[in-house]
C-alpha cells in the first residue's frame, strides 16, 4: 500500500508533470512520438562461457508486454552478461532469445524491432554535447528529415527526463547522475519497445537513486514500454518491479511478484534481500 | 606459437576493417560532415609542425650532400638530390611519421576511450555501424591528407634546403641555380611516386590505429598501452611496406 501511494506520487514528478497543463505541450511531443507498443520477451536457456568461467547457465525468463522486471543479482552472477546478450552484443553458447516471438539474432530482427539499453556508465558520447547525443539515433537512422522536429523531439525528452536547459552542455560538464537521465532520453528517442537498464543507479546518491527510480516507474505507468533493469540495489528493484528475478551463479534462483520474493523461503534469495546492516 | 596465432588474427582484423570500411565508403558523401570534420583536425595538428620538419629536413638534406658534392665540383646538384629525395622518400615518409604520431595516435587513443567507456556498444544498439560512424571519415580524411601534406613539406622542405645551400660558404650555391636543377630533375612522376606512396601510408596508418582502438579492452592503462602499440605498428608497417611499394612503381616504371 505504501509503495503504491510513493508510486503515485514519484508520478507527479516527471512524466506526470511533463504532461500537466502547464507544461503538457512540450513533453507530450515525445508521449505523441512514441508508439506504445509493448512486446513480450522470451529467454530460452541462455548458456554462455567466456573460457573456463561458465557465466550463464541455462537462463530461463519470460517477460510480459510492458512489465517492469528486474534481474536482481549480486556482483559477478552473470546480470549485465545477460543484458548484453539480450541487446544482441553478445551471442549465446546455445540458447534463443525472442521479443515479440523474433530471434532476435535473426537478421531481419533489427528492422522490426527496437531495443534501447541505458549503460551503466551511461556511455555518452563526450565529443558531442548533450542534445547531439539525445539527437544522434534520429540523425543517423534519417528518422526526420526537418531539423526542427528533431530539435523537438529532443528537448521533450529532455524535458521528460529533468534536464531542459541543458541541451548545449557537454558530458563532462554535468554530473553523473544528470548523464545517466541524458542516456535515459538517447534511449527514449529510439522509440523502442523494450528498454534495459544496466545498473542504473550504480554511484550515484540517494536522492538521485530516488529520482532515477520514480523515472522508471513513470515510463512504466506512462508509456506502459517493456522494461528490464539489472541491478544490485534492493531497495530499487522492489521499488521498481512487476516482478523480481534472482540470478545466482549464471541461474535464475526465483521469480515473483515483490511480495512473493520477500515472502521466498529459498535461503539463497533470502540471504541477498535480508538487510545487511540490521 | 600463441605469437602466430596472434599475428594472423591481427592481420585478418585489419584486413577485415579494411574491407569494411572500403565498403562503407559509399557513405562517404552522406557523411561528409564527419570527413571534413576529420579533415580539419589532421590539418589543424600537422600543418605547423609540417613546416618546421620540413624546413629543418630539407636544410639538413643541402648541409650534408652540399659539401660533399662541391668536393667533386657538382654542387650544382644540390637542388636535385634535395628535391628528389624529398619527393620520392623523406617527403612522404616525414610526413607519414609526423601523422601517425599526432593524429593517428590520438585516433587509437579517442577509439579506445570509446570502446572501454562503452561507446562503441552504445552505437551499436543504436544500430549505428561503428566501422560507419567512426572510421570510414578517418580513414578518407587521412588518405586524402596525407597527400596534401606531402606535397605542402616538400615545397617547404625544397626551400629550406635552397636556403641552407645558399647560406653554406661551403656550397654558396645562388636560389636560382638550385631551383633549376631542381625543377630539371624533379619531374611529374617523382612527385606523383610519392603521392602514391603516401596514400598507401595513409589507409595503413588510418586501418591500423582505429583497430587497434576498437579493439582495446580494459581500463585507462589499456588505452595507453593501444596508443603506443598503434603508433609503433603503423611506423613499422610504413617503412616496411614503403619499400615493397617502391619496388612495385620500379617495376610500373612510376619512378
Amino acid at each position: 500500500m505504501e509503495r503504491k501511494i510513493e508510486e503515485q506520487e514519484s508520478n507527479t514528478t516527471l512524466l506526470g508533470a511533463v504532461t500537466s497543463e502547464q507544461n503538457g505541450r512540450t513533453g507530450s511531443v515525445l508521449l505523441d512520438y512514441l508508439k506504445c507498443a509493448a512486446v513480450g520477451l522470451k529467454i530460452d536457456n541462455i548458456n554462455r562461457s567466456f573460457g573456463d568461467n561458465h557465466v550463464l547457465r541455462g537462463v530461463n525468463l519470460n517477460i510480459e508486454p510492458g512489465e517492469t522486471v528486474v534481474i536482481l543479482g549480486k556482483s559477478g552472477s552473470g546480470k549485465s552478461v545477460l543484458m548484453r546478450h539480450i541487446i544482441g552484443l553478445e551471442c549465446p553458447d546455445t540458447g534463443r532469445i525472442f521479443v515479440a516471438g523474433e530471434d532476435i539474432n535473426d537478421p531481419e530482427f533489427k528492422r522490426n524491432h527496437v531495443l534501447a539499453m541505458v549503460f551503466q556508465s551511461s556511455a555518452l558520447f563526450n565529443s558531442l554535447t548533450v542534445s547531439e547525443n539525445v539527437a544522434l539515433y534520429l540523425r543517423e537512422h534519417k528518422i526526420f528529415t526537418e531539423e526542427s522536429r528533431i530539435k523537438e523531439i529532443v528537448s521533450s525528452a529532455l524535458e521528460i527526463v529533468g534536464l531542459q536547459g541543458k541541451e548545449d552542455e557537454m558530458p563532462s560538464e554535468i554530473s553523473g547522475g544528470m548523464k545517466r537521465r541524458v542516456a535515459v532520453a538517447r534511449a527514449l528517442v529510439m522509440n523502442p519497445e523494450v528498454i534495459l537498464f544496466d545498473e542504473p543507479t550504480a554511484g550515484l546518491d540517494p536522492m538521485m537513486t530516488r529520482t532515477i527510480g520514480d523515472l522508471i516507474c513513470d515510463l512504466k505507468h506512462q508509456i506502459q514500454i517493456t522494461q528490464i533493469v539489472v541491478t544490485h540495489d534492493i531497495d530499487l528493484a522492489f521499488y521498481v518491479a512487476d516482478r523480481i528475478a534472482i540470478l545466482s551463479e549464471g541461474r535464475i534462483l526465483e521469480v515473483g511478484t515483490p511480495d512473493q520474493i520477500r515472502s521466498s523461503t529459498n535461503s539463497g534469495v533470502i540471504d541477498f534481500i535480508k538487510p545487511q546492516f540490521a | 606459437m600463441n605469437g602466430v596465432m596472434e599475428f594472423l588474427r591481427t592481420t585478418g582484423g585489419l584486413l577485415g576493417l579494411f574491407i569494411e570500411t572500403l565498403y562503407w565508403c559509399k557513405s562517404a558523401i552522406s557523411n561528409s560532415d564527419k570527413v571534413f570534420a576529420q579533415l580539419y583536425i589532421i590539418g589543424n595538428q600537422t600543418l605547423p609542425v609540417g613546416a618546421l620538419i620540413a624546413l629543418f629536413s630539407g636544410g639538413v638534406l643541402a648541409l650534408q650532400a652540399g659539401p660533399t658534392l662541391a668536393q667533386f665540383g657538382l654542387e650544382e646538384n644540390v637542388g636535385g638530390l634535395v628535391g628528389l629525395s624529398l619527393a620520392k622518400e623523406i617527403g612522404p615518409i616525414m610526413a607519414s611519421i609526423l601523422i601517425a604520431g599526432r593524429v593517428g595516435s590520438a585516433m587509437a587513443a579517442e577509439l579506445a576511450s570509446m570502446s572501454v567507456y562503452e561507446e562503441i556498444d552504445a552505437l551499436k544498439t543504436m544500430d549505428i555501424n561503428p566501422v560507419r560512424y567512426l572510421v570510414m571519415p578517418r580513414f578518407i580524411a587521412m588518405v586524402l591528407a596525407l597527400p596534401v601534406l606531402v606535397i605542402y613539406m616538400d615545397v617547404i622542405g625544397w626551400f629550406g634546403g635552397g636556403l641552407v645551400a645558399l647560406v653554406n660558404p661551403e656550397v654558396h650555391l645562388s636560389l636560382d641555380v638550385y631551383y633549376r636543377n631542381l625543377s630539371e630533375l624533379v619531374d611529374f612522376v617523382a612527385v606523383v611516386n610519392g603521392l602514391i606512396k603516401a596514400m598507401f601510408f595513409g589507409v595503413i596508418i588510418s586501418i591500423v590505429c582505429c583497430y587497434v582502438g576498437l579493439k582495446t579492452k580494459g581500463g585507462p592503462r589499456e588505452i595507453g598501452y593501444s596508443v603506443t602499440k598503434a603508433v609503433v605498428m603503423s611506423f613499422v608497417l610504413v617503412l616496411v611496406s614503403d619499400y615493397y611499394i617502391t619496388r612495385i612503381l620500379l617495376f610500373l616504371n612510376i619512378d
